[in-house]
């Protein structure tokens, strides 16, 4: 175990820093999609509201394999079919989107959920000063919803981070994928997964803590507050 | 434009449903400038749905409100426009917990570039010099006592230079002893010539303050008059029970 340590400690700390930086990629995309279709959500249109309906039981009802098999291998074909035969597109932007897409869904569910939570007499007050509806969203409801969201946003985050696994099966040179080749190379099984659980397990606890300490922060001020 | 005291407030045929809920059945009211109308009336009656129908809080089903000679039921009428000259304070004071008071003040006439930073900052601290509270102006809502997020609130609303003012029970989710605080800010704003509708169940204030008192109950207007003439000799049998009862 320690000589596999020993001689793939580049690779899988590469892969860590890949998988970290996937992760950290799609999430930043996915807080931007769920932002938007969170809105969409909470607005009076009917319209809008189907769009965001429609995008979160679509996204939500495929899997993240599928998804990824679409965006990687189905979209460049679908491309090159039209004329530009000389289309590629690289894992990492394959990955980002695919995560991105899924995390995202959630993640509109997150922010509906936070801009629910605001009181509406929030929104009363900002208007009935003359703040149009954005700015009302903008400055009142969306600062206070962000803040109630942040456990669920570190949730998402780790499940995102625990998703980037699957995107092995596109080739994305993640930790998974290099446990793949370590195994490749040396047979050993039972080591190297052990290993590669281990790393997961020791960033993602060590996420976690953060999120409980923030939210326990959070509940502080709450009770402070009140 | 032309009488010295113009109307502020006009509101023809007004009704409002909610669903098949008719809550706003037939209202006709004017309201001069520098009045101050209490709204009485048993809970259900409508008077805070008048209240909020006043400036598109609520959507109007049908009927004319006009403000400041500007139709508020009108779709095209920039709404939003028209709120900055129409203050209002809600029962549960609805400040915004994650702004200083003085934040809260300055949030509107900065972001509606109605005033620079500086300006509003003045005009909040003034404010709250005024409503008694200078020295809050860095504190957070969820600090100050119930009578003092009202007061801060009637700042806020203030702070846009509003010419009419809506209370919408503003004492009614005070402890009893805040609720003279809160009162005692109203009665000068209205000594200084606000016009000002308030629905309220504190009778006294509306004995001592009121222009005129409005007595609505089922979403009509039953009776309405003097002070003198609605609280102390109704007319009408239902305003003569609802007094029986609050009295």
């Amino acid at each position: 175990m320690i000589s596999i340590i020993h001689t793939y400690k580049g690779l899988l700390l590469q892969s860590l820093g890949q998988t970290l930086l996937l992760t950290l990629l799609s999430l930043i995309f996915a807080f931007i999609i769920g932002l938007v279709f969170g809105l969409l959500s909470v607005s009076k249109s009917k319209i809008l509201n189907c769009i965001s309906t429609i995008y979160v039981d679509g996204i939500r009802g495929i899997p993240l394999i599928v998804l990824a098999y679409f965006i990687y291998f189905g979209i460049p074909a679908a491309i090159k079919a039209v004329g530009f035969t000389d289309f590629k597109m690289s894992a990492l932007v394959a990955g980002t989107i695919s995560l991105s897409m899924n995390a995202g869904a959630y993640m509109a569910e997150i922010f509906r959920a936070g801009i629910q939570s605001v009181d509406k007499g929030q929104m009363e007050a900002a208007r009935s000063l003359g703040l149009s509806y954005g700015k009302s969203m903008k400055k009142v409801i969306l600062p206070q919803a962000i803040r109630t969201m942040i456990p669920s946003i570190i949730n998402q985050f780790i499940i995102s981070l625990k998703d980037t696994s699957i995107l092995s099966v596109i080739g994305f040179p993640e930790l998974t994928k290099a446990g793949n080749i370590i195994v490749g190379n040396t047979f050993k099984a039972l080591q190297v997964w052990g290993i590669i659980a281990i790393m997961y397990m020791v960033v993602i606890i060590t996420l976690s803590r953060i999120a409980k300490r923030i939210e326990r922060r959070i509940n502080v001020g709450k009770l402070e507050a009140n | 434009m032309e009488n010295s005291k113009q109307t502020k407030v006009s509101v023809k045929n007004l009704k409002k449903n909610f669903g098949k809920l008719e809550v706003l059945k037939d209202i006709d009211l004017e309201i001069q400038e520098g009045e101050v109308v209490v709204l009485l009336g048993p809970s259900g009656s409508g008077k805070s749905t008048f209240l909020r129908c006043l400036n598109r809080l609520e959507e109007i089903t049908a009927g004319e409100v006009t403000v400041d000679g500007i139709s508020v039921s009108d779709k095209k009428t920039d709404i939003n426009k028209l709120r900055e000259n129409i203050g209002m304070v809600f029962q549960h004071f609805n400040l915004f917990p994650h702004m200083t008071v003085l934040e809260n003040i300055m949030l509107a006439p900065v972001e509606l570039k109605k005033m620079t930073k500086e300006e509003a900052r003045q005009k909040g601290l003034s404010l709250l010099k005024r409503v008694g509270l200078a020295d809050k102006a860095d504190v957070y809502p969820p600090q100050l006592s119930g009578g003092q997020k009202q007061r801060v609130a009637i700042a806020r609303a203030l702070a846009m230079n509003p010419d009419i003012m809506l209370f919408d029970e503003p004492t009614s989710a005070l402890d009893p002893e805040m609720v003279g605080e809160v009162l005692a800010v109203m009665k000068e704003l209205a000594a200084e010539g606000m016009t000002m509708v308030v629905v309220t169940h504190e009778i006294g204030f509306a004995r001592e303050v009121a222009s005129r008192v409005v007595f609505m109950d089922g979403g009509y207007v039953v009776e309405q008059g003097t002070p003198e003439e609605v609280i102390l000799h109704p007319k009408e049998q239902r305003t003569i029970d609802f007094l029986n009862k609050v009295l």
